[in-house]
């Protein structure tokens, strides 16, 4: 296997939730010793129900919150040794898609300047070439160059996410944390946009971590996949065996609960009982326990932590799953 | 028997420039006793704005237009007054909207609200309504329902909440249940448990569903039938097994073909070009046709709504016999 891009060991992040009101402040657990690795050019699909931790993976990896403890290793280097001046360049290589297209565009400038930021910054073209350059990523992303002075509440939700993926890319990334890129948008459009992620990747190289709590569209971007379940990562291994023979029994409930839109091809139905729970109550065992029907479910499964194993092609992290 | 006749039911906004847009225009469907009726679409097709119009609760200054029609039970809503109108909602039309956060009062037990919205539809004590809304509440699947009937909404999970809105929307024993995207604010596996829920509910209490969701894969295997809205109109219908086997619309097909899927083959989706026009800019003749992939001269005027086998409809000049 060629070097990983993106290297991340035992990445752990806590913090104490806020409080409005004073009172007791309980840690939040969101991620929990969480190792997997991305190679040039590929997509990871990081998968989970919301406080699962996965968007923490993202912006943890990207230093946009500051880690408990783990390591990350892009491109050779240790991003969390790195001094300011060393992290702002490392972070031109590294970028980030948000989810809401509404609120991650700032509405007082134009998209034009707002793709144009990033260039200046990193002072990546003279300044007499910035127009062009813009022109030139609004084009890469399917909108026209005259589109460049005008201001966000003029452009639908998928242009929006158009203009930021342009100004992710404006710096020249080898790698984008999309973190549910598609999941504001309408199916007409996100499948423009899933198309569009797919083509950048081809004609760049990039890598992507692509983060999402809906499988299927997963399935259509990653070449391997991993479920999160409250801040640990509980199976990994290539898009087919995962989706395809799941060993995790969160996984397999996570994908029978996806609705296909195929009344001929239901399958069978689990539908598991309570709610994702609280990542401020993490249980001691497996994580997934209280809410497991595995029937071989025991006392192990609520006293001791299940750690990742070798199983079909990937990990996984269950004492009763078949290697 | 029919327990819902919608007719040409058209909903006027002042528009730009001093016009009138029609958000809703022209949606004619019926619903019998006891079935669950998909209405599908993506955002800003008018599918809320309809539901919304049912009930008679069009945001000022929209308004219901002459000539539209509503019979419940054979009664025309359209002509009651508004006392009687406020004994309909939440009466023989409950409703259940997406976000149970923002419906629920936050300074009210959940018990106590379940219990206000029986006393609002029955004559009874007190303490009968107490016993009757804890009742609903367990009949909803809250656990320990004399417990939680003292909590508040913020104690409660997003799923526990959808559940109460459910129970509230139970109380007034209502022949039709409207529910709104009900599962669209949850995680995935908390979507199958309540739509089981919904579906478990209908039968044991015969009640009709109008379903109203952008997720295509939520309807197949739950409802009846499905009608599909695409800029204020319904532009196809057919019962659910139908719709999805053989789609007769352009939007419809166009509409599967963007979806990705969680088996058979991974291929490069087909998204539907450019996006929903808003009320104002609706294109003359067929709405689809500047989008449609198969737009000739003659969808420039607007085309007929053809009934196909099965009772399919369709409103397409492609499915109209050829002259």
């Amino acid at each position: 296997m060629t070097a990983p891009l993106l290297e991340v060991r035992d990445l752990v992040k806590h913090y104490r939730a806020g409080s409005v009101l004073g009172g007791s402040r309980p840690i939040v657990r969101a991620v929990n010793g969480v190792s997997f690795q991305v190679a040039p050019g590929e997509t990871l699909g990081l998968v989970g129900e919301s406080g699962c931790g996965k968007s923490t993976v993202g912006r943890t990896i990207l230093r946009l919150q500051e880690p408990t403890s783990g390591e990350v290793r892009f491109e050779g280097q240790d991003l969390f040794a790195l001094d300011p001046q060393a992290l702002r360049a490392a972070r031109r290589r590294m970028q980030i898609v948000f989810q809401d297209p509404y609120s991650s565009l700032n509405p007082r400038l134009t998209i034009g300047a707002s793709v144009a930021e990033g260039l200046e910054i990193h002072r990546l073209v003279p300044k007499h070439q910035i127009r062009d350059r813009v022109c030139q990523l609004l084009g890469e992303v399917g909108l026209d160059a005259d589109m460049a002075e005008r201001y966000p509440h003029e452009f639908s939700g998928g242009q929006r996410q158009r203009i930021g993926i342009a100004r992710a890319l404006a710096v020249e990334p080898a790698f984008l944390v999309c973190d549910e890129p598609v999941s504001a948008l309408d199916v007409s459009v996100q499948a423009q946009i899933l198309n569009l992620l797919a083509d950048l990747q081809a004609a760049r190289g990039l890598s992507y971590l692509f983060i999402a709590h809906d499988l299927a569209v997963v399935r259509q971007v990653a070449r391997r996949i991993a479920v999160m379940y409250l801040g640990f990562i509980v199976e990994m291994g290539t898009t087919e065996s995962v989706i395809g023979s799941p060993r995790h029994p969160y996984t397999r409930a996570l994908l029978s609960a996806v609705p296909e839109p195929d009344p001929e091809r239901q399958r069978t139905r689990i539908v598991l009982s309570g709610d994702p729970p609280s990542p401020t109550a993490v249980p001691a065992g497996c994580p997934f326990a209280p809410r497991c029907f595995h029937p071989a479910k025991d006392a192990r499964c609520l006293s001791e932590r299940p750690a990742l194993r070798p199983a079909g092609d990937g990990v996984v992290a269950c004492h009763h799953a078949e290697p | 028997m029919t327990l819902l006749t919608v007719t040409d039911l058209r909903v006027a906004f002042p528009g730009p420039n001093g016009r009138v847009v029609h958000p809703v225009d022209g949606v004619s469907f019926t619903m019998e006793r006891g079935e669950t009726l998909a209405l599908v679409g993506e955002s800003g097709c008018g599918k809320s704005l309809t539901s919304m119009a049912l009930l008679r609760l069009v945001p000022p200054p929209g308004r219901i237009t002459q000539g539209s029609g509503i019979l419940l039970d054979g009664q025309d809503l359209l002509s009651l007054d508004e006392r009687a109108m406020r004994e309909v909602r939440g009466g023989r039309i409950g409703m259940v909207f997406q976000d149970p956060m923002t419906s629920l009062n936050p300074v009210l037990t959940v018990g106590d609200q379940v219990a206000e919205t029986v006393r609002a539809h029955q004559r009874i004590a007190a303490a009968a309504a107490k016993a009757r809304a804890i009742q609903l509440l367990g009949e909803v699947g809250i656990p320990e329902p004399a417990e939680r009937y003292q909590a508040f909404p913020h104690q409660l999970s997003g799923g526990l909440r959808q559940r109460v809105m459910i129970a509230i929307a139970l109380a007034g024993e209502p022949a039709l249940l409207i529910a709104d995207e009900p599962t669209t604010a949850l995680d995935v596996t908390v979507q199958a448990q309540i739509l089981e829920l919904l579906e478990r509910l209908r039968e044991s209490h015969g009640m009709a569903v109008l379903l109203i969701t952008h997720d295509l894969g939520v309807v197949a295997g739950r409802a009846d039938r499905v009608a599909v809205m695409y800029a204020g109109q319904i532009v196809e219908s057919a019962a659910t097994d139908r719709l999805f086997r053989s789609p007769s619309h352009p939007y419809t097909q166009s509409l599967f073909a963007s979806i990705p899927r969680i088996e058979g083959p991974v291929g490069r989706l087909a998204p539907i070009p450019g996006t929903v026009p808003a009320a104002h800019a609706w294109p003359a003749g067929c709405r689809f046709q500047p989008r449609c992939p198969r737009a000739e001269e003659r969808c420039a005027v607007t085309p007929p709504i053809v009934t196909l086998a099965g009772g399919q409809t369709c409103r397409c000049w492609l499915a109209a016999p050829t002259p």
